[in-house]
């Protein structure tokens, strides 16, 4: 039910508006209740609403964190 | 998939469960509770449970919201579909959830039930607006990830001037389902359901951020772990639940910094509250009444709201007698504990809720894991 996808902001419209592409598929999806969104900006889509913007430092840092998880283990 | 296949990578989710085996200690086990039914998803999807050590154990909680809605709440719902007055729109979680007497949306909708499946609140407004003449009722459910989207359905509502549109609320609030289960007589006092730490929510947390959490960390001495809904995540949050029992520590950790603040989105935050209030209680299916855990309107949205403009008062319903979801929904017991698991109740004849939703720790071990439950049987 809280599913959620992150999706990229490919074009904004008007009434808070924007489409979004994620791998080709394109939706008009309702920006609403985030504030600051730019065109190629990446956010995190449910039921046709941005939550929130996705924030692509915190991301590389959670994967090097995931690197770093595997590093070391008998794999 | 840019910020999805990265997290998916099987390789890496295999190193790191070779770094749990490594780090959990031999001499004790590890339960942890994940709370949300998107994990419960990616747990049995990708078959984490197969990569992790035996002293590493995940209780599914109740944190799929078909699951937790009561079957009174669910024959409200049909009863008002069948309204020849209304249009009833819902997601398509609902449409086969069991009500009583053997009822569901979609048998209600083969009788001739106006029942629309809507992917957002979004196509909900355009209908009332293309079909004045229908009472279109919108069956609001979900947890705080999915709340705002009906706040700004009501506002929108509003600002349009729309007089046949209403919502039948039933939002209801994550962390006092936490509490609840911390508090429960199955985790305090009877010992049945030990818990060592949570992985948190994923898209809830996008909404009210790590904060609501705190209190869990410092009053119950539990680790919590707010995590994206990837394999991956899931796998890292379990690495950083293991470090903080083996350290003694207690604290709130973010592995889902990448969409999820200490604040949360307080745009939504304050969009929800100018909407909604707390109801003294509300009925879950499995934990049963829980206080201040769910939301309804404000009386100065009344107007939009069906509870009050159809006059619905709900009637407690049993559940079937043999189902067992109330207690796989506190993690008392497992789904291959219930009689009916994959006898007479399926995804595709579901008897109880969590065998309905994807979500559902019965569906997701039906889809996925009883593959293993074979395999288990013919080693022995």
């Amino acid at each position: 039910m809280c599913l959620a996808i992150p999706v990229q902001v490919t074009e904004l419209l008007d009434g808070d508006m924007a489409k979004v592409s994620l791998d080709g598929v394109q939706k008009v999806i309702s920006l609403a209740l985030v504030e600051d969104v730019q065109v190629g900006d990446y956010v995190i889509l449910h039921v046709g609403y941005a939550l929130n913007k996705l924030d692509p430092e915190e991301a590389q840092k959670t994967l090097e964190l995931l690197a770093q998880a595997g590093v070391g283990a008998p794999s | 998939m840019k910020y999805v296949d990265e997290y998916r990578d099987g390789k890496l989710a295999r190193q790191i469960a070779a770094t749990i085996t490594a780090e959990a200690r031999d001499n004790r086990d590890y339960r942890f509770m994940e709370f949300c039914g998107g994990h419960t998803h990616a747990i049995a999807r990708y078959g984490l449970e197969d990569l992790l050590p035996n002293n590493v154990r995940m209780i599914h909680g109740p944190g799929c919201p078909v699951c937790v809605l009561p079957v009174g709440r669910m024959d409200d719902a049909i009863k008002l579909a069948q309204r020849p007055d209304v249009t009833l729109c819902t997601y398509a979680d609902l449409m086969r959830v069991p009500g009583s007497q053997g009822l569901s949306l979609i048998k209600a909708k083969a009788a001739g039930a106006d029942i629309r499946m809507v992917y957002s609140t979004l196509d909900a407004l355009r209908i009332a607006q293309e079909e004045p003449d229908r009472k279109v009722v919108f069956f609001a459910i979900g947890f705080e990830t999915t709340t705002p989207p009906t706040a700004l359905a009501i506002v929108q509502a509003q600002k349009l001037g729309l007089k046949n549109f209403f919502v039948f609320c039933n939002h209801v609030l994550t962390p006092a389902a936490i509490q609840n289960i911390l508090e429960s007589p199955d985790v305090r006092d009877l010992g049945l359901v030990r818990i060592d730490g949570f992985i948190g929510p994923a898209h809830v947390s996008t909404v009210i951020g790590t904060r609501p959490y705190d209190f869990f960390a410092e009053e119950f001495q539990k680790p919590v772990v707010v995590a994206g809904f990837e394999p991956l995540d899931v796998m890292q949050a379990i690495l950083m639940l293991v470090r903080q029992v083996n350290d003694g520590r207690c604290e709130v950790e973010n592995e889902y910094s990448r969409a999820v603040t200490p604040d949360g989105n307080l745009k939504a935050q304050d969009l929800v509250s100018s909407i909604f209030e707390l109801r003294d209680m509300f009925e879950w299916r499995g934990l049963g009444d829980v206080p201040y855990s769910a939301l309804k309107l404000r009386d100065a949205y009344a107007a939009f709201d069906a509870e009050k403009v159809f006059d619905i008062t709900t009637q407690p319903a049993q559940d079937n007698p043999a189902c067992e979801c109330g207690a796989i929904l506190r993690g008392v017991k497992k789904t291959t504990d219930c009689k009916l698991f994959g006898t007479v109740c399926t995804p595709e004849t579901p008897m109880g809720s969590c065998m309905v939703s994807s979500e559902g720790s019965c569906a997701a071990h039906w889809t996925y894991g009883r593959f293993r439950d074979a395999t288990e049987k013919q080693a022995s």
